[in-house]
């Protein structure tokens, strides 16, 4: 992290800020720093800024330095900071919108894995109406050049009947309305 | 005779299939009638929740839609609980803003009306009348068997949204049941803890790293198993277990039975037919224990 001018820096982001507290209709600016959330969040040992860092940051209108973190990837959406903060902020809203927000802005460096998994499983779901477990470890695993991730799994899986030696997706009755729900949900998203 | 809309979500047809398995059998010994929510499609989980807010609204409401077509069901239970707080969070964002029924109607063929409502799945068993149900057919008590209620995040994490009547740090329906089958749940510090299943995939060793620590604690307290309530931790703890063993160098060997399948197991049902083969880490000593 650079020198940053905080004043300017908040002048300019205002409008950012405003958008994350609109989205999530949680008033970061209410935060007085407790650590809370940072207390209780399990994934903070692979952090670079804890979570009420993050908040702070908002705060001051550092909306680059947010949106590049590898904190907003690590989160798992847990959801115990939003459990146990007492000034009733939803901090796992907050880190599910800003990863929005980092991928509109084109900030994915520490995001490849995670955009590559949701849009798998998503894209599977789209196609057949439910998730396709096999095929989309397949894929994700091409998407990320490394094939035999998890294919330990495979062979104990097929012995306990858990999934099929040959694994063949089968699409549910209404898989034509769910294509349609992607499809509108995208057009309003635009 | 209780009556449900069943959402089996994506997992109990694969992974978790055991917790099918033993939900049927157990809700069928109890006399509560399951119906499988007809052409039910995936809640969208995590995935649809970071990817766009509509369509992980929309995903969720549509099985509920499905289940609207069910005569004479007004509750619904999803035993999986990442897809549970999908549907928990339809009813409680619907509830918070007057339009958004309208914006995710627009986007489904039949309209979802909220007529059925999402119920914990814990709760139909721990309810008292179910809970004394339960504790009047049990041929087979899990006498000193000591067992860790793991009850994990989405269940009753957050409580404003997860609609739990429970403690979300320390919650005990599930202990209760655990009781109520002559076993003895320990006290520990990780039941609400988070295991990292939504990263198995994507951040490996942060995953590996919790489910080392629950494993450990439930060890340390004495725990023969621990009790799941939720697909994605089970499959977590149970499958990936033995990376955990490898990565740290530690031998836990530790079962990770589904709740449900204990309570056949007291209730005197087949192990076999509970889906215990189905389990990754050997149930056998456990088993052996309690006599099956």
């Amino acid at each position: 992290m650079g020198e940053i001018d905080i004043t300017q820096d908040l002048e300019k982001n205002r409008s950012f800020v405003d958008a994350v507290i609109e989205e999530t209709g949680s008033d970061i600016r209410q935060c007085y720093q407790c650590a809370k959330c940072s207390g209780g969040c399990p994934g903070t040992f692979a952090m670079d800024y804890l979570p009420n860092q993050i908040i702070r940051m908002l705060m001051l209108g550092m909306v680059d330095e947010v949106l590049k973190s590898k904190t907003i990837w690590v989160c798992m959406a847990c959801n115990t900071c939003t459990t146990r903060c007492i000034r009733d902020i939803d901090v796992a809203a907050v880190m599910d919108d800003l990863r929005k927000e980092a991928i509109r802005h084109g900030y994915t460096e520490h995001a490849k894995n995670v955009i590559a998994s949701n849009n798998t499983f998503l894209w599977t779901v789209k196609s057949w109406g439910r998730v396709f477990d096999a095929g989309m470890l397949m894929i994700y695993n091409m998407k990320t050049s490394n094939p035999m991730n998890n294919m330990q799994f495979a062979l104990p899986t097929m012995l306990r009947g858990k999934s099929p030696i040959i694994p063949i997706p089968h699409a549910i009755k209404g898989v034509k309305e769910v294509k349609k729900i992607f499809e509108k949900a995208k057009q309003e998203g635009k | 005779m209780p009556k449900y809309a069943l959402f089996p979500g994506c997992s109990l047809e694969s992974t978790g299939m055991e917790y099918e398995m033993s939900t049927e059998a157990v809700a069928h010994a109890l006399g509560i009638e399951m119906v499988e929510v007809p052409g039910w499609n995936c809640c969208g989980a995590s995935a649809a929740h970071m990817t766009d807010h509509l369509l992980s609204l929309a995903l969720p409401a549509r099985a509920l839609a499905q289940a609207e077509t069910i005569p004479g069901v007004t509750e619904m239970v999803a035993p999986c609980a990442a897809c549970h707080i999908r549907f928990a969070a339809v009813e409680y964002e619907v509830g918070k803003h007057n339009d958004l029924l309208g914006e995710i109607n627009s986007l489904l063929e039949a309209p979802y009306t909220g007529k059925v409502k999402i119920r914990p799945f814990i709760d139909i068993f721990s309810n008292p009348e179910t809970l004394a149900q339960i504790k009047s057919k049990v041929t087979r008590p899990l006498t000193g068997l000591k067992v860790a209620c793991y009850y994990g995040c989405l269940f009753v994490k957050p409580p404003k949204v997860a609609a739990f009547f429970d403690d979300p740090e320390n919650p005990m329906s599930m202990d209760n049941v655990i009781s109520a089958l002559g076993a003895e749940p320990v006290p520990w510090p990780y039941k609400t803890e988070c295991c990292g299943a939504s990263s198995s995939l994507t951040q490996e060793d942060v995953c590996t790293k919790l489910c080392n620590d629950i494993l450990k604690i439930a060890k340390d307290s004495g725990a023969d198993c621990i009790a799941a309530c939720c697909p994605m931790c089970q499959s977590n703890l149970d499958m990936r277990q033995v990376t955990v063993e490898k990565q740290y160098g530690l031998q836990y060997r530790m079962p990770i039975p589904f709740f449900t399948q204990l309570i056949g197991l007291a209730m005197g049902l087949d192990p076999k037919a509970l889906g215990f083969k189905k389990l990754f880490v050997d149930p056998a000593k456990m088993l052996q224990k309690v006599g099956a």
